[in-house]
C-alpha cells in the first residue's frame, strides 16, 4: 500500500500531537474556530480515538469575531463534548479597544497578542498548539513545527534550536513554554482537499451567501452588527460573498463568490490568482509586519 | 475538471522532499524563486509584492529578484542572505514538492544538516563560474553522512559562461573526483540557469550540447525505494492509550514494515509476545497498516510497555538494547563538545542522560581527512563512542533513520547542541559486573558514629576554600572524625599531574576527582573537596556519582574584586599580565552555582565562623 501525500501528512500531524501529549505536563490547544482550527482539532480527536482528547482547548475571543464563528465554536464544544476555555482581555474591554477607532495594529496587539499572552500566564500552559502553515506567508516558513518561547512569550528567529528527523527538543524551564505547528508541512489545497474527504463541519462563512457589505478601503466589510459606523460616503449592499479566512469581522475581507460547497471551494480556489492571507489587513501594515507581530508572541 | 478527478489526481502524486545546497551565492533563493514561478505556484499579490520589494532590495537591476520570494526573514531580506532553513512547497502534474532552502555560509551548516536530516533528494548547486568549493564538498559529505540516495548536481550561471560545454565537463570531473567514495544510489548532472530558466522547467536551445532531462523532469523520475516485504516490523510507543478505563491502546508511528491483525510480535525491551487483535489507522479501524502510519494498536492481553518501548517482529537484526553505540555526531553549538562531559540524549521516544566517552576521530570535511581531536567545535563533525546512563533501544541509521538518529541537548540551557547517527552497538559495560564486598559503606561509617559525605567546595581561586576546608577538617578530627582533604593545588601534583587548565582538561580534572571522592564515601569518609571547579555540569556530575544526601555543596562567595586584591598566590597579577593562561574569573568562565547546600559568604565572617556553620549544617542533618 502507498500512502498518498495528503496521509502522509495526516500522520506526520497525528505523531506531533501526540509528541506534545506525551512531552508536556500541560498543553493547550489554541482553536480560533477557522478551517485550520478545525482540521486540527479534527486531527486530535483521531490521535486519541477512541479517548477523549487528553488537553484543554481555548479560544482567544477579541469581542470582534463574527456571530456565527461564536455559536459554531460553541457548538462544536457541545458537540464534541470538548474542554474549552474562552479568554477575553478584560483590561482592553474596559478601554474600549476595538478594530475600527484604535486601528488594526493596536486592536490586534491588545485583544490577541497580549490577550494570549495574559491567558498562557493565568493557565500556566507550557505547551500551545496552533494551526499556522508554512505556506501561509514568508515568515512562518523559516519557523520550527516545536518553536521555542521565553518567558515573556517573545520568538527570536535567529536563534531556533535545530529541528532534525522527527526528533523534537521539548526541553524548557519553568515559565518558558513552546508553540507547536502540527500543520507546518500542510498547504491551503491539502486543508481544503482533506475537509472535504473527512466531511470536516466548517463555519458557514466560508460559503458563499447573500450577505449585508460595505466597501472600504477597497476591501469588502461584512456589517455583522452595528458596532460597525457607516460612513456617508458609504452605503450597506447585499452580495454574495464568502470568506477565504476568518478574524474580527471588520479587520476582514471578503471575496465575491459564488461557491457554496468545499467542491466548488476547491475549484474556485486552483482559478484564483491571490494568495489567501491578503484577505487580512493586519499583514500589510508595514513589510515584515507579520514577523514583528510574531517577535512580539503573536501566533 | 471535476472534482473526483482532481481529488484522484492529487492523491496519485506522490510527495518528494528536496533540499538545495550549495554555497553563498550560488543562486538556491533564486532557483527555488524560479521553480515555484515556473510551476505557476506563486499568486499575483505575492508577485506583485516581490515586485515592490526588488525595487527596494532587489540585486537583479530592473528585473523581478525570484530570491525575494524566498528570503522570508526582514533581517536577510536587509542583509540579501539567507540566515535559516526555509520551507516552501510547490507541485507539478506528476509531484508534490517540499523544498527546504538551506544557507550556505559556513556558520549555518547546522541548519543544512536539519534540512537534510528530513529530506529524499539534494539539489547540489555549483556556481559555474566559481567551480568546486569546500562548501560544495562539506554539503556532499554531509548529504551522504544523513543517508540521502539521490543527489542532482546543478551547474548554475551557465549564462554567465556562455554555456560553454568544457567548463561544465570540467566541473563534473572534479566533482567525480572527490566524491567517488561516496554512495549514492542516483547521481545526475545538469547545467542550468535559475536567473533566465534555462534546464529548470524548460530545456533550453543555448545549451544545444546537453541531452538530458531538465531539473524538474529528473526530480519527478525520482522513486524512492518501497518497502521491501520482508522489512522488519518496527512500531517505537510514543503514547500510551488508556484515558478511558475500557481502553487501552499502544500509539506511535510505524517506523519500518507493516502489520496485519492476528500477527504475533514481541515488546523488544522484555521479548515478550503478543498478539495484535485491532490497527487503529488515521482511516479508521482496519486490517493492516504499514511504515509512515501513525497507528494505535489494541493487545491480546495487558503487558507492561511504556513510552521508550518499541514492538517489532520477532525475527530482527541490528535492533539493540544497550547503553554504548558508536556514532558520527555533527555538533551544532558554539560551546565546544567536551567527552566526559554530561548532555541529555533524545531519541525517537525516549531520552536519557549520558556522554561521548570517546572521540575516536574527528573529520576534516573538505578533504575528509580524519584528524585526531579533543573536542568538537561548531559545524564540526566527529565520530564517537556514547555511553548512556539508561538502555535504549535502537537500530543502526543506515537500517532505519527513525530508530539510528539523537540529538543531543545541554541540560543546563535546553539548547540542542548536536545531532548524531548511530553506525553500530558497542558491547563493555555489559560484561563488567559490579563485585559484591562484604563490608559496605555503612558498616564502615558507623564505627565512627558518622555518616560519608562529600563537602564540596567551589570558588573563584583565593576565595578561602582551602583555608576554611583546612579547619573544618581540624575541628572534625577533633570529633574523633575521620575526614580526607582532597585540594585543588596538591592533586596537580600527583594525580593529575598530566592536565593543564583548557576546558577539556578542567572537565577531566573534575571527573577524576569526583571519582576518587566516590571511593572515599565508599569507605566511609567525611570527604573534603576544595577545587574552583567552575562549571555547572562537571559538579552535577560529581553530585550524581553520590547518593543525592552525600553531596554537600559550598559555594564560597568571594567576589573577585576581593579575590585580586588578596591574590595570595599572585596568580591574578600573572593572569592579568597574560602570562596565564585560561585563568577563571579573567579568560576562563565560572559559573556560581544556582543551589548550592551552604553558601559561605567571606565578606561578612571569618574563616573560623564559617567552618562552624558547616560543622553546624554537618550536625542539624546528622552526619556526625
Amino acid at each position: 500500500m502507498k500512502l498518498s501525500h495528503i496521509d502522509k501528512l495526516e500522520s506526520e500531524s497525528i505523531h506531533i500531537i501526540r509528541e506534545v501529549a506525551s512531552e508536556f505536563v500541560n498543553p493547550v490547544m489554541l482553536y480560533s474556530i477557522g478551517k485550520d482550527s478545525s482540521v486540527m482539532l479534527h486531527l486530535a480527536q483521531k490521535a486519541f480515538y477512541p479517548s477523549k482528547i487528553p488537553f484543554k482547548l481555548m479560544h482567544i475571543d477579541t469581542t470582534w469575531k463574527f456571530k456565527e464563528m461564536i455559536k459554531f465554536r460553541d457548538d462544536i464544544a457541545k458537540k464534541y463534548d470538548l474542554d474549552l476555555l474562552v479568554h477575553i482581555n478584560q483590561e482592553g474591554v474596559r478601554n474600549n479597544i476595538n478594530p475600527i477607532s484604535s486601528g488594526s495594529k493596536i486592536h490586534t496587539d491588545i485583544m490577541k497578542t497580549q490577550s494570549l499572552i495574559q491567558a498562557l500566564d493565568k493557565y500556566k500552559f507550557d505547551a500551545a498548539f496552533g494551526g499556522a502553515r508554512r505556506d501561509e506567508e514568508k515568515s512562518r516558513a523559516k519557523e520550527r513545527i516545536f518553536s521555542f518561547r521565553d518567558k515573556k512569550h517573545r520568538w527570536d528567529p535567529k536563534n531556533q534550536k535545530p529541528e532534525l528527523w522527527n526528533l523534537f527538543n521539548t526541553k524548557i524551564d519553568q515559565g518558558e513554554s513552546v508553540r507547536v505547528f502540527p500543520l507546518s508541512n500542510w498547504t491551503e489545497i491539502d486543508i481544503w482537499q482533506y475537509i472535504y474527504q473527512e466531511n470536516i463541519p466548517l463555519v458557514p462563512l466560508y460559503f458563499s451567501k447573500i450577505r449585508p457589505i460595505i466597501s472600504r478601503n477597497d476591501m469588502i466589510i461584512m456589517v455583522d452588527d452595528d458596532r460597525l459606523k457607516i460612513k456617508e460616503n458609504e452605503k450597506i449592499e447585499q452580495k454574495k460573498v464568502r470568506f477565504r479566512t476568518l478574524g474580527c469581522y471588520p479587520l476582514t475581507a471578503a471575496v465575491e463568490s459564488d461557491a457554496t460547497t468545499v467542491e466548488e471551494i476547491i475549484i474556485e480556489l486552483l482559478e484564483s490568482k491571490y494568495s489567501e492571507r491578503q484577505g487580512r489587513l493586519i499583514d500589510n501594515d508595514q513589510i515584515g509586519s507579520m514577523e514583528k507581530k510574531k517577535q512580539e508572541g503573536y501566533f | 475538471m471535476d472534482i473526483e478527478t482532481f481529488f484522484q489526481n492529487q492523491n496519485n502524486k506522490k510527495q518528494l522532499k528536496i533540499l538545495t545546497c550549495g554555497s553563498v551565492d550560488d543562486g538556491k533563493s533564486t532557483l527555488i524563486g524560479r521553480l515555484l514561478f515556473d510551476s505557476k505556484n506563486i499568486y499575483s499579490d505575492q508577485l506583485s509584492q516581490t515586485k515592490i520589494e526588488s525595487e527596494k532590495y532587489g540585486t537583479q537591476g530592473k528585473q523581478i529578484d525570484l530570491a525575494l520570494l524566498i528570503d522570508g526573514l526582514q533581517a536577510e531580506r536587509e542583509q540579501g542572505i539567507t540566515i535559516d532553513v526555509a520551507y516552501r512547497y510547490f507541485e507539478t502534474e506528476k509531484c508534490k514538492f517540499i523544498i527546504a532552502d538551506t544557507p550556505g555560509h559556513e556558520e549555518y551548516t547546522r541548519n543544512m544538516v536539519t534540512g537534510a536530516s528530513n529530506s529524499d533528494v539534494g539539489i547540489i548547486l555549483v556556481d559555474a563560474t566559481k567551480g568546486i568549493l569546500d562548501q560544495t564538498k562539506r554539503h556532499t559529505f554531509i548529504l551522504s553522512l544523513l543517508g540521502i540516495e539521490n543527489i542532482i548536481v546543478s551547474v548554475n550561471k551557465m549564462d554567465l559562461i556562455n554555456y560553454d560545454e568544457k567548463k561544465f565537463k570540467d566541473i563534473i570531473a572534479s566533482f567525480k573526483n572527490f566524491a567517488r567514495e561516496f554512495n549514492f544510489n542516483l547521481r545526475k548532472f545538469i547545467p542550468i540557469s535559475a536567473l533566465v530558466g534555462d534546464n529548470v522547467f524548460q530545456k533550453n536551445t543555448n545549451i544545444s550540447w546537453y541531452n538530458g532531462k531538465s531539473l524538474i523532469e529528473e526530480l519527478e523520475e525520482i522513486s524512492l525505494k518501497e518497502p521491501l516485504e520482508e522489512e522488519i516490523f518496527s512500531l517505537p510507543i510514543q503514547f500510551v492509550n488508556r484515558l478511558s478505563s475500557e481502553f487501552r491502546g499502544y500509539s506511535g508511528t510505524i517506523t519500518s514494515g507493516k502489520i496485519k491483525v492476528n500477527d504475533e510480535v514481541h515488546v523488544f525491551s522484555s521479548k515478550e509476545r503478543i498478539k495484535i487483535i485491532k490497527i487503529l489507522t488515521p482511516k479508521g479501524e482496519s486490517d493492516f497498516a504499514v511504515k509512515g502510519q501513525a497507528v494505535t494498536l489494541t493487545l491480546d492481553k495487558e503487558v507492561d510497555i511504556s513510552r521508550g518501548d518499541l514492538l517489532c517482529s520477532i525475527k530482527n537484526n541490528n535492533y539493540f538494547l544497550s547503553d554504548q553505540f558508536a556514532s558520527h555526531i555533527i555538533w551544532m553549538n558554539k560551546e565546544q563538545m567536551i567527552p566526559e562531559r554530561n548532555y541529555i540524549f533524545k531519541f525517537i521516544n525516549f531520552q536519557t542522560i549520558g556522554k561521548i566517552t570517546d572521540l575516536v576521530h574527528k573529520i576534516n570535511i573538505n578533504s575528509f581527512e580524519k584528524i585526531a581531536s579533543k573536542f568538537l567545535n561548531l559545524n564540526e563533525i566527529g565520530y564517537t563512542k556514547v555511553a548512556l546512563n539508561k538502555n535504549t533501544i535502537f537500530n543502526p541509521y543506515k537500517y532505519n533513520k527513525k530508530l539510528g538518529s539523537f540529538v543531543i541537548i545541554d541540560q543546563f540551557n535546553n539548547q540542542t547542541v548536536g545531532a548524531g547517527v548511530i553506525e553500530h552497538e558497542l558491547r563493555r559495560a555489559s560484561n563488567i559486573s559490579w563485585h559484591q564486598m562484604s563490608i559496605n559503606k555503612n558498616l564502615r561509617s558507623s564505627i565512627n558514629g558518622q555518616k560519608p559525605c562529600v563537602l564540596w567546595f567551589t570558588g573563584l581561586s583565593g576565595s578561602g576554600k582551602s583555608t576554611i576546608a583546612n579547619i573544618i577538617e581540624q575541628k572534625l578530627h577533633k570529633l574523633g572524625k575521620h575526614t580526607y582533604l582532597l585540594d585543588g593545588d596538591n592533586v596537580r601534583h600527583g594525580l593529575n599531574k598530566d592536565l593543564g587548565f583548557t576546558n577539556v582538561d578542567r572537565v577531566e580534572n573534575i571527573r577524576r576527582i569526583s571519582e576518587v571522592s566516590r571511593l572515599m564515601v565508599d569507605a566511609g569518609l567525611i570527604t573534603i573537596v576544595s577545587f574552583i571547579s567552575p562549571f555547572k555540569s562537571e559538579r552535577k556530575m560529581a553530585r550524581a556519582l553520590v547518593e543525592s544526601d552525600e553531596f554537600i555543596e559550598i559555594y564560597v562567595d568571594t567576589s573577585i574584586e576581593e579575590c585580586e586584591k588578596r591574590d595570595p598566590k599572585g596568580l591574578y597579577k600573572k593572569a592579568r599580565s597574560g602570562k596565564l593562561k585560561n585563568f577563571t574569573g579573567i579568560d576562563s568562565n565560572y559559573e556560581i552555582p544556582s543551589s548550592p547546600e551552604i553558601i559561605l559568604e567571606t565578606k561578612i565572617k571569618s574563616a573560623e565562623e564559617l567552618a562552624d556553620e558547616v560543622i553546624l549544617y554537618l550536625k542539624q542533618y546528622n552526619k556526625i
